[in-house]
């Protein structure tokens, strides 16, 4: 045991009210510790503070016993024995009337109620003591909001874990917390009231109870705070929202039927109110007490239940034409209000269908003023001049008939006989087969002119009754209902009726829009919804379903002029491939296969149909998602399609859109099939074969007549190949790069590669420079190049030194980008060790990675060369190219190398680095004009010197950005973690300081280049940590770079940073230091000409650095205000209101004083 | 001085929901925007403007709408046109020259700023137009301590 010595010092510090509350905190901590360490138990603590928890000072004595109330509420899992717990109980209960003590007093109880079993709990006659003890001495409503919250959390606690404690104490109990509870109005304390109030009410369910005694008085106390009218501002702490009040409110309402009596007028006359708000709250009180109350209190209510709903329905229902009452639209505040009646009514409808004898359902069927609306709206033929009353009644009374036939068989069956006959009778559709004869003669037996109200009602109609059919499809079979006899009957001539009322829609151009359109898309849903009908033959007979099908494709076919009708159509065919794919209907497959996939299929090749191929592939793809089998064969026509039109875009003849075609097919298949596929299965055998089989195409054509021109095709093709490889198993790359390889080894330059175990250190033989590539070589090349990039690290490349050659050759001489990325990604994914059972042509990636040394040295012969070195012959081999576009291509392959290094973390990339730096600072150097005598003009080498040193500062951007076509995720690429932190923290070092060092401004613009890249490329949470280092050098950066033109992008990034530092806590440091060269700089970039963001983002970190202290700030006011008057001139408008804002933040730093 | 409020019991509007700008579909570099009706419409209400009375924006009152609002960028020149919401309102003076002062603050300075009172909406039409376009009595008003301090508070940033 601890001396009392040891730690009665704190307990002086913590009672002592004079102390700043740390040194309270702290003394607590001090004795918790001991605690912790088992040093001092709560007993002794207790014996030895004795002192201080009876004595009469009373500020002594409440700090003491809140003391130990802290020490208690530490150590609620510390075990206790009972007698321990029954004395502490005891003696807080006790406290309970010493108002002095009471924030003590409450913790303590509140922390000894809070125990578990297992650690000591409270004795049942000690809790209800303290109850006692509670509703005698406690004046909750006169304590301060604190000691409230507390007051309220001890009630909570003895209901909720007491309640055999506090049950018997009966009426004494309801009269206390009704009394505690009353009048309270701060939101922390009423969220908790409102829970203790459900407690309380759910704890006396005896009709002869205190609860259903009192229920009228608790009831007007509650009440009061109805609805709920919350306006605190948002940017509050409390964390309590309107939502949170209400949703506790309506527990409290519906806990129990007592209520009932009050709450339900209460709550209706608020529905009549004006407020939005107050309504949704009603509705949402109403479904809720009606799911609690029971039926047979509500039944007196129903009458007026369903009156007010109606009105609330009629008045709020949306005013123009919806897509469907579900739809996901956009709700404004009126439409909610009719969202919820409507989600009310549907409640109470299955609340009362199941019990008692329709009541409810009969109000609705037999209701007068629902039949006026009906005979009113039904008779309405065009929907183009509807009043906005018309348009509201129609949409209630949809939405009403829609949810009472929702609700069962049996409603369903009642609603149609009274309404969906006599909309039959509106719409001249008379029942039986005899229509359906008509309609196999082509002859129109009814009116084709449908009137739009009775269209919309049955349509509607049509949609809960298949609602109410899809679910019952989960259920056991329905019996035969009246409603489905009735559509049965009907169907062929409704189907007919809404087929030829789209069919013959009449087009004009313009008029794309739903609201002039309202009556083709309702036609078009409901010939949708007599196609989605479960169940195979009945209501809707497979002649009806066909006849629907082909109704909708002589649209897709005949109609592409009318978009607007031609995306309906289609998206119902979708819709119906959807839903047979759900419902697994073999049948209604079978005829969708039949009239719909196969028709789609055999429009596809054929290049002179009206359709326009996009729209083609459009279909295709969407109708395709909806089922594997479906999509199987698109496929197998869209890889068809593909190979025709290769042949012909590479054929003898000249297609002249051959390969514009090809290149919508490649992007339809890269964008919709393949990722479909991905995601549905079957993708390995068809992405392998597609691969193969286009790999074949290159082979088999002989003509090739096309140029690398069509930049585009390939690009395209590289793309799908790319996407193709990455996303099969190492397996079926295997097959595809065998294939591949076999391919590109037959070509006749291969065999020089081949022959030639490397290529010199020198740099490029002669040999290499008389290569000839024709133009399907280079084809082949850039297409490997794509399977290259995407493989698995896994996949086992053959003969890789001769491939690496090609690479290498083709990159340098001709400056192909793809190459370079095949490289990089080789050299990334170079397996690390090597069985011994390989074949003999691997390498290992020290040996491959020495094809660095062999690119570099083209880079350094540049450098070393001297006037005598002229008369290298190679050079004028090649003429066009020369010797700088080689080593401008050098840096683009070392950079893509370099990145792959980089992203597994190789060391090697510490070379490429140096080549790179030597590029960069060669400007200085004395030979920096190799070429000046050469074949070109003196300026034209200086340039080109100029260029290299920029493609080698771009070389850095290539290291740290994420490229999507190669060295991804998606690729398969190794990446390290932190590998960009990593190069951030050890070139920093190395570029700042050959910063400093230069002289020439040339290398100072292409360092701060590299830099920038750098910069902007690394996570900003790793530029932040060197923030200090870094803004002086950044600032000089965009000061020197702002100068070019070009740079015009790397500006904007940098600028980004900088704003990213300032907004930042942790650059705060940083900025302060530097706050005035900040300020010059970005007043300069006020008036960047060359870019708007970069204008915009400049006045923007303006506005964030005068939230600096004002101090520091101030001397630089007017010179920012000058330049913000100007920038309120600037020609781009949202410039000119960022400078709006700014000049309102510097400009009120001193109101008085503004200068206009 | 007459005590208590002068419009005790306003009409409030609900907020016209904003007629969106379409987005810039070329991307000139060197294109210009001109100032428009939209923009002028913008800054006035950006930090809605208060009534000097009511906590209610003057956007809310219906003093200033899009459409009471003239603009050539090429002439430079504005002219704000606002309705008092009562006809003696002696207020009308103050929130005009919110107006002017929150305009020059926020339009370049080659604009010539014009704000009048909607005819017929206010009892000494001519004195308050005349009042509010002269250079000389505008510059003297935001002289006065107590004049620049009504007119700060009613451009202060609010968020309601």
């Amino acid at each position: 045991m601890a001396k009392p010595s040891s730690w009665i010092p704190h307990v002086e510090a913590f009672v002592d009210s004079s102390r700043p509350p740390n040194q309270h905190a702290a003394s607590l901590d001090a004795i918790a510790a001991l605690m912790k360490g088992g040093v001092l138990t709560i007993e002794e603590s207790v014996r030895e503070m004795e002192l201080y928890l009876v004595t009469t000072d009373n500020i002594v004595r409440s700090r003491g016993i809140l003391l130990l109330a802290e020490l208690l509420l530490r150590f609620m899992l510390k075990p206790l024995d009972v007698s321990t717990i029954h004395s502490l109980i005891e003696f807080f209960t006790s406290r309970m009337a010493d108002w002095q003590a009471l924030r003590g007093a409450l913790i303590g109880c509140l922390a000894l109620l809070r125990r578990k079993d297992s650690v000591g709990m409270v004795s049942i006659n000690d809790a209800r003591a303290l109850a006692r003890s509670y509703l005698k001495n406690l004046q909750v409503q006169s304590l301060a909001l604190q000691d409230r919250k507390l007051c309220f959390e001890l009630l909570e606690c003895l209901l909720d874990k007491f309640p055999d404690a506090v049950v018997p104490l009966g009426e004494e109990l309801v009269t206390g917390v009704c009394e505690a509870i009353d009048e309270e109005k701060d939101p922390r304390c009423l969220i908790l009231t409102f829970r203790i109030a459900e407690i309380l009410l759910r704890l006396f369910p005896d009709p002869l109870g205190p609860v259903a005694n009192l229920a009228e008085d608790i009831f007007d106390i509650l009440g009061r705070y109805f609805p709920i009218y919350f306006t605190h501002p948002k940017t509050d702490d409390l964390d309590i929202k309107r939502d949170d009040l209400s949703r506790s409110l309506m527990h409290v309402f519906s806990s129990t039927p007592f209520f009932e009596p009050y709450a339900i007028p209460l709550l209706l006359e608020k529905l009549s109110s004006a407020f939005p708000i107050a309504k949704v709250d009603s509705l949402k009180y109403l479904s809720n007490c009606t799911l609690h109350y029971g039926v047979q209190r509500m039944e007196k209510h129903a009458k007026a239940l369903w009156s007010s709903l109606r009105d609330t329905i009629c008045a709020c229902s949306p005013q123009e034409y919806l897509f469907s009452l579900d739809s996901q639209d956009t709700v404004s505040q009126g439409n909610e209000v009719a969202k919820e009646a409507l989600l009310c009514l549907h409640t109470i409808l299955l609340h009362f269908d199941g019990l008692q004898c329709d009541l409810m359902f009969n109000l609705i069927i037999e209701d007068d003023e629902l039949e006026t609306i009906f005979n009113s709206v039904s008779g309405e033929r065009h929907y183009k001049d509807f009043p906005i009353e018309s348009w509201r009644k129609l949409n209630a009374l949809a939405s009403i008939l829609s949810v009472s036939a929702k609700i069962s068989s049996s409603c369903c069956s009642r609603v149609f006989e009274k309404f969906f006959s006599r909309l039959m009778i509106i719409m001249g559709i008379s029942s039986g087969a005899s229509s359906l004869h008509c309609y196999r003669n082509g002859n129109p037996a009814v009116s084709n002119e449908l009137s739009f109200g009775a269209l919309c009602l049955c349509v509607e109609l049509l949609a809960a009754c298949r609602e109410l059919a899809v679910n019952a499809q989960l259920k056991p079979v329905p019996e035969h209902d009246k409603w489905c006899c009735m559509l049965q009957n009907v169907s062929s001539s409704l189907a007919y009726a809404f087929g030829s009322g789209i069919v013959e829609a009449e087009f004009c151009a313009g008029m794309n829009q739903l609201t002039g359109r309202a009556d083709n898309f309702t036609t078009a849903r409901g010939l949708e919804m007599l196609g989605t009908f479960p169940g195979c033959n009945f209501p809707i007979t497979e002649a009806v379903f066909e006849n629907i099908l082909m109704t909708f494709m002589s649209i897709m076919t005949s109609r592409c002029e009318d978009t607007f009708i031609w995306n309906l159509a289609l998206k119902s065919l979708v819709h119906i491939g959807a839903f047979i794919g759900k419902f697994h209907d073999s049948e209604k497959e079978l005829c969708y296969m039949r009239i719909v996939v196969e028709k789609i299929v055999s429009l596809l090749p054929v290049d002179d149909s009206a359709l326009p191929l996009s729209m083609k592939l459009k279909a295709a793809a969407d109708i395709g998602t909806t089922g594997l089998s479906f999509m199987m064969k698109i496929n197998v026509k869209l890889e068809d399609a593909i190979n025709t039109e290769f042949l012909k875009a590479f054929g003898g003849v000249t297609h002249p859109k051959a390969a514009e075609n090809l290149i919508h097919l490649l992007n339809c298949y890269s964008k919709r099939v393949i990722p479909w596929c991905h995601e549905n299965g079957k993708f390995e055998e068809l992405a392998s074969s597609f691969a193969i089989n286009i790999w074949n195409l290159m082979e088999a054509n002989t003509d090739f007549n096309i140029g690398i021109q069509e930049q585009g095709l390939l690009d395209a093709l590289a793309v799908v190949m790319s996407l193709v490889v990455a996303g099969c198993r190492d397996e079926y790359q295997n097959l595809i790069v065998q294939k591949a390889h076999a391919i590109l080894s037959s070509r006749p330059f291969f065999e020089l590669m081949d022959s030639e175990p490397s290529i010199q250190l020198e740099g490029l033989l002669p040999s290499h420079y008389s290569v000839k590539f024709c133009c399907k070589d280079e084809w082949i090349i850039a297409l490997f190049a794509s399977v290259v990039t995407a493989l698995r690290p896994q996949t086992i490349l053959p003969n890789v030194k001769a491939i690496l050659n090609v690479f290498t050759v083709f990159l340098l001489l001709r400056g192909h980008v793809s190459a370079a990325q095949a490289l990089g990604s080789m050299m990334n994914k170079w397996p690390t060790k090597i069985s011994s059972g390989e074949l003999s042509d691997t390498c290992n990636l020290e040996e491959a990675s020495n094809i660095v040394f062999k690119i570099s040295s083209v880079l350094s012969s540049g450098f070393e060369r001297k006037s005598d070195d002229l008369d290298d012959n190679h050079m004028l081999c090649h003429p066009i190219d020369g010797h700088n576009l080689v080593q401008i291509h050098a840096v683009v392959g070392l950079a893509w190398i370099g990145k792959g290094l980089l992203m597994r973390g190789h060391e090697k990339v510490k070379d490429i680095i140096m080549v790179l730096l030597k590029c960069l600072l060669s400007l200085d150097s004395p030979y920096n004009l190799p070429l000046s005598v050469d074949s070109m003009h003196d300026g034209d080498g200086k340039d080109m010197q100029f260029l290299l040193a920029k493609s080698a500062a771009d070389a850095f951007h290539v290291f740290l950005s994420e490229s999507d076509i190669c060295l991804n995720k998606k690729l398969h690429a190794r990446t390290r973690p932190l590998y960009k932190q990593h190069f951030f923290s050890t070139m920093m070092p190395i570029l700042v300081s050959s910063i400093k060092e230069c002289v020439s401004s040339n290398t100072r613009s292409v360092l701060y280049r590299a830099f920038g890249h750098i910069i902007s490329d690394t996570p900003l949470a790793a530029l932040l940590v060197e923030a200090k280092k870094l803004i002086p050098s950044l600032l000089d950066g965009l000061s020197v770079l702002s100068v070019d033109v070009q740079n015009k992008d790397l500006i904007y990034s940098l600028l980004l940073v900088l704003s990213g530092i300032i907004v930042d806590d942790n650059g705060k440091e940083a900025i302060t230091e530097n706050a005035h060269t900040i300020i010059n700089l970005l007043v300069q970039l006020v008036m960047y000409p060359h870019m708007m963001l970069v204008r915009e983002t400049a006045i923007q970190c303006l506005i964030a650095m005068s939230a600096l202290p004002h101090a520091l700030i101030y001397p630089m006011r007017l010179q920012v205000l000058q330049a913000v008057s100007k920038a309120l001139n600037d020609r781009k408008r949202p410039v000119r209101q960022e400078a709006v804002r700014c000049r309102q933040a510097w400009a009120s730093m001193a109101s008085r004083s503004l200068h206009f | 001085m007459v005590s208590g409020l002068i419009n005790e019991n306003p009409v409030v509007y609900e907020r016209k929901e904003r007629r969106a700008r379409s987005a810039p579909v070329e991307t000139d570099e060197y294109a210009e925007d001109l100032i428009d009706q939209l923009e002028i419409f913008d800054i006035l209400i950006q930090y809605n403007i208060k009534d000097p009375e009511h906590p209610y924006s003057l956007e809310e009152l219906k003093v200033i709408t899009e459409d009471a609002i003239e603009v050539d960028d090429k002439q430079s020149y504005v002219r704000v046109t606002f309705t008092p919401t009562v006809e003696h309102c002696s207020m009308a003076t103050v929130i005009g020259l919110c107006l002017r002062v929150k305009l020059i603050r926020s339009l370049p300075s080659r604009f010539k700023v014009d704000i009048r009172v909607a005819p017929g909406t206010h009892a000494t039409e001519t004195a308050v137009n005349k009042q509010l376009n002269d250079k000389e009595r505008v510059a003297a008003a935001l002289e006065n301590p107590n004049l620049v301090e009504m007119v700060d508070e009613c451009l202060a940033p609010s968020f309601a």
